[in-house]
């Protein structure tokens, strides 16, 4: 630690009118960096030690000496803490960790630790029934975490200097304590008197109601607290020039951060049990803070956007390297279907996130493509049973079908402003799954075989390489699977490259212009309904080519996939969620919200039914602490970085006008 | 138009009457409803000329523009674009050749300065979709192509610092401006301005007023719409006056300072070079 610690931080915090550099806890510096230190390694510490006593925890965490299940995600949250913080004091060879000099970076880290540690001790103690069953290795990592946090919380933060929450409404404390009475009184009987006998059932059939929203509102209640009293914010401050290094060690970093990220989403998608996932989830997410206010993702960014290449072929060879690492051929299956989902969801953001159109019935035309492609793929179940063409061309008529019934769509719509489109598409959406499960030879003429769908499509063979079949190259392994998530990766790729292509051209601008303002680009000489039915119709002709992958990788399609929302991804609320969350109009955000809207659903099976509720709040949380989506697209990131320059008086409209010269 | 002379006297050599009309309006009447808003005005703007459009609020004149540039289709009469009759679709009129600003700043507020420009470039450029995904090297020219004339209208009007600045955060002035670029990008015969130095200090108005001439100069006719009368007498080879939607004079400036009507419109208040008819206009 050789920089002196004004030089580490303070000196470089841009304050202003509304924020500021402070201390939450007023502890001396060196003591609190030392908690934080300390903190981190116990907690990390505690990852070789035995957490409970019995293997009944799932995981089994009893072992000295080798860290299991959610110890590893403390060892992880421990390390990362614990070099943060060194790294915002300025030990040299660790400030590319912090470039910033924020210590928010430290204190996120520390929470995510603090949130895994307590979380796996609290789900110890309520699964196993009381504290007794903690070994001293739960007891160290609940303490070293609050250690940690308690340290971070002495250290400079930055934040807002006052937080102004409007007071709940009285009506919310009274529905809270109207809710606990009847609960119990709901229990007890002598409620149900005070309720007409014809509606009794509601009330005693959803009891969990009762329970929900007193929560809910103290939840919100505690968090305003809480918030008032940390005021954590973000100063925006520029990163200092960078070191330069050659580029073949730039090459080498990005490289290796998406090793990194590789073993992550591995990590993620290999997680056996819902707590593991679920401490998997709150790290991932107290991390990613913490390296976005430390600013080492900035740095990230500025080497990606140098290597731009490097940075999409290292993002591919990561997924392609995916089936290869995976030994269980279940996990490559979650994969391949996030692939398709991720593939789906790029496709719908041309049409909402680049051209404004809310476009909800998006899946019917992964309906389309696929239910195409799988009438000339050669199944018996197929009406076509002796057409059996080539995988590429079922793909190319999969995705002409879609694109017919894109512009049959699209051309009447698109010429009325407004919410007709999202209305007539969602309309589509339900109509095609329908007509789907009619076609069946009864209720209408015989095409899609009704409801049982079109099975046993013939797997595909290319060039003599069977994607039925296993496949080994030396050392390496492929399955079924993994052959088809390759194949579903070439799909991926083609619709990147779409994407990336079309977004940054003269279509492209004449898309964000229209759904900026419509007016004004028609003034520009935009002819906007050919324009808009351009991103529809391509929008339906991905999404076709998608599905006719799909029906391959799937093998077996049927009306109830391609459902307005459901359950399970993809269906078209998914595919908007994933757009909306990933981050709209970018191409890596509708990737990434695909995945965890992949994930978060299928690993929180164990919450049986509650599993819907616990994926509400999880958007409803997302969408409160990151509106713009978990990628900003670089319009966005410019909006932010810009928000620094001086304020300037908005543009009213006609008011100025008489104020002029 | 990257070497652009600013020539900013206004005794600038008046097009002679007999230069080619480049926008002849005749008749133009336009009704909402119960309410005439433009009331049977004719207007030519010939090749060269800046032409001056005033009158109080509420007189019609923004109303008159949209007639012009297809954004409303005229309840009557007909307007001509180097005599040809003008399709009422605005895109369709920006393609033949008439550009125009809004009296509301209508950027598109989260693209940067650059990309505004680039949108303004649409109709001069003919890139399509499958051009854009294969990427050839002729669709590479004329992108590269299209950026360097889009960042040469940014230097010609001010702001060629400001490419990469998101248009929403952009000042109140150099918004203007910026539309008055991303407008020239169609490359127009006529630009429209409405209204261009609303919410600009003198000195940005005396800016905007040689950026109008140096337009000029490109051989584009001008016709602006402005309260601020002595921006309108600096720069105008002739001024119409709308009073409730219809053109009462038309003239050099004596014509109009001294016109009986004008001055009754304006509530007698004097026209001297001032900005009277912004305070009366209220
Ligand atoms: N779309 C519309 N529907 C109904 N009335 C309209 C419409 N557009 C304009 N008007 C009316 O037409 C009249 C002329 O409006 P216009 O905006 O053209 O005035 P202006 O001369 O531009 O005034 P200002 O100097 O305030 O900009 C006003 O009375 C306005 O309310
Ligand atoms: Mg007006």
């Amino acid at each position: 630690m050789t920089t002196p610690e004004s030089t580490a931080a303070e000196g470089t915090a841009r304050e202003s009118a509304t924020h500021e550099t402070s201390r939450v806890l007023p502890l001396p510096a060196n003591p609190a960096l030392g908690a934080v230190v300390a903190g981190g390694v116990l907690a990390a510490a505690s990852s070789a030690m035995s957490w409970t006593w019995t293997a009944d925890f799932p995981g089994d965490l009893t072992y000295y000496g080798s860290p299991a299940g959610l110890q590893w995600l403390a060892l992880a949250g421990g390390v990362l803490t614990a070099l943060l913080a060194l790294a915002w004091r300025g030990l040299r060879g660790l400030r590319w960790l912090n470039p910033s000099g924020s210590a928010n970076g430290v204190l996120f880290a520390a929470l995510g630790t603090l949130a895994v540690c307590w979380y796996a001790v609290v789900a110890i103690a309520v699964e196993l029934d009381g504290l007794v069953n903690l070994d001293p290795g739960g007891w160290l990592a609940a303490v070293g975490s609050l250690l940690a946090v308690l340290g971070a919380l002495g250290l400079p933060l930055d934040r807002r200097r006052a937080v102004r929450h409007a007071e709940l409404h009285w009506g919310l404390y009274a529905a809270l304590v109207l809710s606990v009475v009847l609960r119990v009184g709901l229990d007890q009987g002598w409620a149900l008197h005070a309720v007409p006998p014809g509606i009794r059932p509601i009330f005693t059939e959803n009891l969990w109601f009762f329970v929900a929203l007193p929560a809910v509102i103290a939840a919100l209640r505690l968090w305003r607290l809480l918030d008032g009293w940390l005021r954590i914010g973000r100063i925006e401050r520029p990163l200092p020039a960078a070191r330069t290094l050659p580029a073949w060690a730039e090459i080498l970093v990005v490289t290796a951060v998406f090793a990194v990220g590789l073993g992550m989403v591995e990590f993620g998608v290999s997680t056996e049990y819902g707590e593991l996932f679920i401490g998997f989830l709150l790290l991932t997410a107290f991390g990613t803070a913490a390296l976005l206010a430390s600013g080492a993702v900035g740095r990230l960014r500025e080497l990606t956007a140098r290597h731009r290449a490097v940075t999409t072929g290292a993002a591919f060879a990561a997924a392609g390297a995916f089936p290869f690492t995976q030994s269980s051929e279940t996990y490559v299956l979650i994969g391949t279907n996030i692939l398709i989902f991720a593939t789906v969801a790029l496709g719908l953001n041309v049409v909402v996130g680049l051209a404004g159109l809310l476009d909800l019935g998006y899946v019917a035309f992964l309906g389309v493509g696929a239910y195409a492609a799988a009438l000339v793929s050669g199944s018996r179940f197929s009406v076509f049973r002796d057409l059996h063409l080539p995988f590429p061309v079922a793909v190319l008529i999969g995705a002409l079908a879609a694109l017919v019934f894109g512009v049959v769509i699209g051309a009447p719509t698109l010429r009325l402003r407004g919410d007709y489109l999202a209305i007539v598409t969602l309309g589509f959406g339900e109509i095609f799954r329908i007509a789907m499960n009619n076609l069946d030879g009864k209720s209408g003429p015989s095409l899609t075989n009704g409801p049982n769908g079109i099975a046993a499509i013939p797997d595909v063979s290319l060039f003599g390489f069977d994607f039925g079949e296993a496949h080994d190259f030396g050392a390496l392994h492929l399955g079924k699977n993994g052959n088809y998530l390759l194949l579903m990766l070439v799909a991926t790729a083609v619709v990147v490259t779409v994407f990336a292509r079309v977004a940054n051209s003269r279509i492209g601008r004449a898309w964000v212009a229209i759904r900026e303002d419509e007016t004004a680009a028609e003034a520009m000489g935009i002819n906007g309904f050919r324009v808009k039915l351009i991103a529809f119709a391509l929008g339906a002709t991905l999404a076709g080519l998608a599905g006719a992958v799909q029906a391959h990788v799937s093998g077996a399609i049927s009306p109830d996939q391609y459902l307005f929302s459901g359950p399970t991804p993809p269906n078209s609320a998914f595919l908007l969620a994933a757009v909306i969350l990933g981050g709209m109009g970018t191409i890596s955000g509708p990737l990434v919200g695909a995945a965890l809207l992949f994930l978060i659903p299928a690993k929180l099976e164990f919450l049986q039914q509650y599993q819907l509720l616990a994926f509400g709040t999880a958007l409803v949380l997302l969408m409160r602490f990151r509106p713009e989506g978990l990628i900003a697209s670089r319009r966005q990131r410019l909006e932010f970085h810009e928000a620094q320059l001086p304020a300037q008086a908005a543009p009213i409209d006609d008011v100025p006008t008489k104020t002029g010269a | 138009m990257s070497a652009v002379t600013t020539d900013t006297a206004p005794a600038a050599p008046a097009p002679a009457p007999t230069a080619a009309p480049v926008l002849e309006a005749s008749g133009v009447v336009m009704r909402f409803g119960g309410l005439t808003a433009v009331n049977d005005v004719d207007l030519t703007v010939r090749q060269g000329e800046i032409v001056g459009l005033i009158g109080p609020n509420g007189a019609g004149k923004t109303t008159f523009f949209n007639c012009l540039t297809g954004l409303y289709v005229p309840t009557e009469g007909t307007v001509r674009y180097r005599g040809q009759v003008l399709p009422p679709k605005p895109h369709l009129v920006t393609r033949a050749g008439i550009a125009r600003t809004f009296q509301n700043i209508r950027l598109f507020a989260n693209m940067t300065a650059l990309e505004n420009v680039l949108v303004g470039r649409h109709t001069r450029t003919k890139e399509g979709l499958f051009s854009a995904i294969l990427r050839g090297p002729g669709y590479r020219r004329a992108e590269a192509e299209s950026r360097e004339r889009a960042r040469e209208l940014l230097e010609f009007c001010g702001l060629g610092a400001k490419a990469d600045h998101l248009a929403r955060n952009l000042p109140y002035g150099e918004q203007r401006k910026l539309e008055i670029a991303r407008a020239l990008a169609s490359e127009p015969g006529l630009l429209l301005l409405d209204e261009p130095t609303a919410g600009m200090n003198p000195q940005e108005t005396r800016a905007a007023e040689e950026l109008v001439f140096a337009i000029r100069d490109l051989g584009i006719a001008v016709l602006v719409i402005e309260h601020d009368m002595k921006f309108i007498f600096n720069l105008c080879d002739r001024t119409a006056v709308l009073v409730q939607g219809r053109k009462i004079v038309e003239g050099d400036r004596e014509t109009v300072q001294n016109d009986e009507r004008v001055v009754t419109a304006y509530l007698g208040a004097p026209l001297e070079g001032t900005t009277a008819a912004q305070e009366d206009g209220q």
